[in-house]
């Protein structure tokens, strides 16, 4: 799965490097905000949005930064970012605005966002920081995604989306609307789901590598086979 | 007097910060792995985190009356981040003893939501009381400024106490017999899914 050059700064943040199943970073709106695949959506996009922005305008101005106050400037160009995307939900997005309510302008002191500035963005070229800031961002999405769709099965029995413009109804299936536990819903519900989800993707992760290791031991052998003699057999 | 001893009691406890709408998950993780470290983040904290209110409180009055409340955030993560390092440098000088248990963790306090979110709330202090439907007893700006007070006080010690409880917690399940995928972070939030019940639904009825 090793990829090198432009596509794997792109492709490893996605899963293999994600940031909160992996990293553990900023998990304070992936937990607080996961209540609907609607707001979870509406979260991920702002997060990319200031993740790309802040990522290239850092790696823009990377040289004529001091060292010593290094901090201090990437927040305050997170800051102005955060606030820029904010003003633009509250305009055009103003329900989904309201929902998310004060996570948005915490976007600001998330981890995620500060950890790649400091170390991606400040090192790397221009490109590069777009690639990695996009991938980031998409992979923060994708793990809000997981999080909100088991709570929102779980907690209303269904999905409801809206369109976030208008606040349009457009998709409405609640299968199990009788059998919902509202507690998945709440935070504590937010905590037990994404613990198990943690958990079961580490389980994969560890399969996986032991599978790995497996293959990696049969091919080993196969080799020393090949070397003394023995029949060569087909490696798949 | 008892509105002012309800809000800390529903800042630290009914709607804890962690338990209740999840901010400072991060450093509530990172943190809690022995009690010692809990402890010092907690008091460090506790500490920048009502320094920081007091300012952002008086600041907002400041950023209202030259009509720029759209600054507010970039304003605010400056505040704090100039408070963490004004207290660094302050208890370096003056109490090398408590710089060395406390130092490392006030530089992460500033990512920390828990301070930015104090910040953002005790500046509508109207809307914030009656979000929790208590009023303003005692009246006027200072009863503003006491029960701003108390709400950052509060919440912070709420902070501090989730993080307390966790990391003794965390100490024993060092030892427990855990599947392999499931230990460390996992069944802490497991852990913590059952402490949110008892916190938020459990104490609900009392205040």
């Amino acid at each position: 799965m090793k990829k090198d050059g432009k596509l794997a700064t792109f492709v490893n943040p996605l899963i293999r490097e994600n940031a909160i199943l992996v990293n553990l970073l900023g998990m304070c709106p992936v937990l607080g905000i996961t209540t609907s695949l609607n707001n979870a959506l509406g979260m991920g996009v702002a997060v990319i949005m200031v993740l790309f922005f802040t990522n290239t305008f850092i790696s823009l101005i990377r040289k004529w930064v001091p060292n010593e106050v290094r901090i201090p400037v990437f927040i305050v160009i997170i800051a102005s970012f955060v606030t820029m995307v904010e003003y633009l939900m509250k305009a055009f997005t103003p329900d989904l605005a309201s929902s998310l309510g004060l996570f948005i302008p915490m976007i600001t002191v998330n981890c995620i966002i500060l950890g790649r500035a400091e170390a991606f963005a400040s090192k790397n070229g221009v490109v590069d920081s777009m690639l990695d800031g996009l991938g980031t961002g998409i992979g923060f999405l994708i793990s809000c995604l997981i999080l909100a769709f088991f709570r929102e099965l779980l907690g209303t029995g269904g999905f409801t989306i809206r369109n976030p413009f208008n606040n349009e109804l457009l998709f409405s299936f609640l299968p199990f609307a009788e059998y919902k536990m509202p507690i998945f819903v709440q935070s504590s519900g937010a905590f037990m789901m994404f613990g198990l989800i943690l958990g079961v993707f580490y389980c994969i992760r560890m399969m996986m590598d032991e599978h790995k290791k497996e293959k990696a031991k049969k091919e080993a052998a196969l080799k020393k086979e090949a070397e003394n003699g023995a029949p060569v057999k087909e490696v798949k | 007097m008892l509105e002012v001893f309800k809000l800390l009691m529903i800042a630290m406890l009914t709607s804890n910060v962690v338990f209740s709408l999840p901010y400072g998950v991060c450093s509530y993780l990172g943190v809690s792995k022995s009690k010692k470290s809990a402890v010092g983040m907690g008091f460090a904290l506790t500490f920048v985190a009502v320094l920081a209110s007091i300012i952002c409180y008086l600041l907002n009055k400041l950023l209202v009356l030259w009509n720029i409340e759209y600054m507010s955030t970039l304003c605010f993560i400056l505040v704090v981040a100039s408070v963490v390092q004004f207290v660094e440098m302050f208890i370096k000088k003056f109490s090398p003893s408590l710089y060395k248990s406390l130092g490392i963790y006030l530089p992460l306090i500033t990512t920390n939501c828990v301070v930015l979110y104090i910040c953002k709330q005790v500046v509508d202090m109207d809307a914030l009381l009656g979000g929790l439907s208590l009023t303003n007893s005692i009246g006027g700006e200072f009863g503003d400024f006491i029960f701003m007070l108390v709400y950052s006080i509060g919440t912070a010690l709420g902070f501090f106490l989730a993080l307390y409880i966790f990391s003794v917690l965390r100490e024993r399940l060092q030892n427990a017999p855990i599947p392999k995928g499931f230990s460390g972070v996992a069944v802490g939030l497991l852990c913590t899914a059952i402490m949110a019940m008892i916190f938020m639904n459990g104490l609900v009825g009392i205040f």
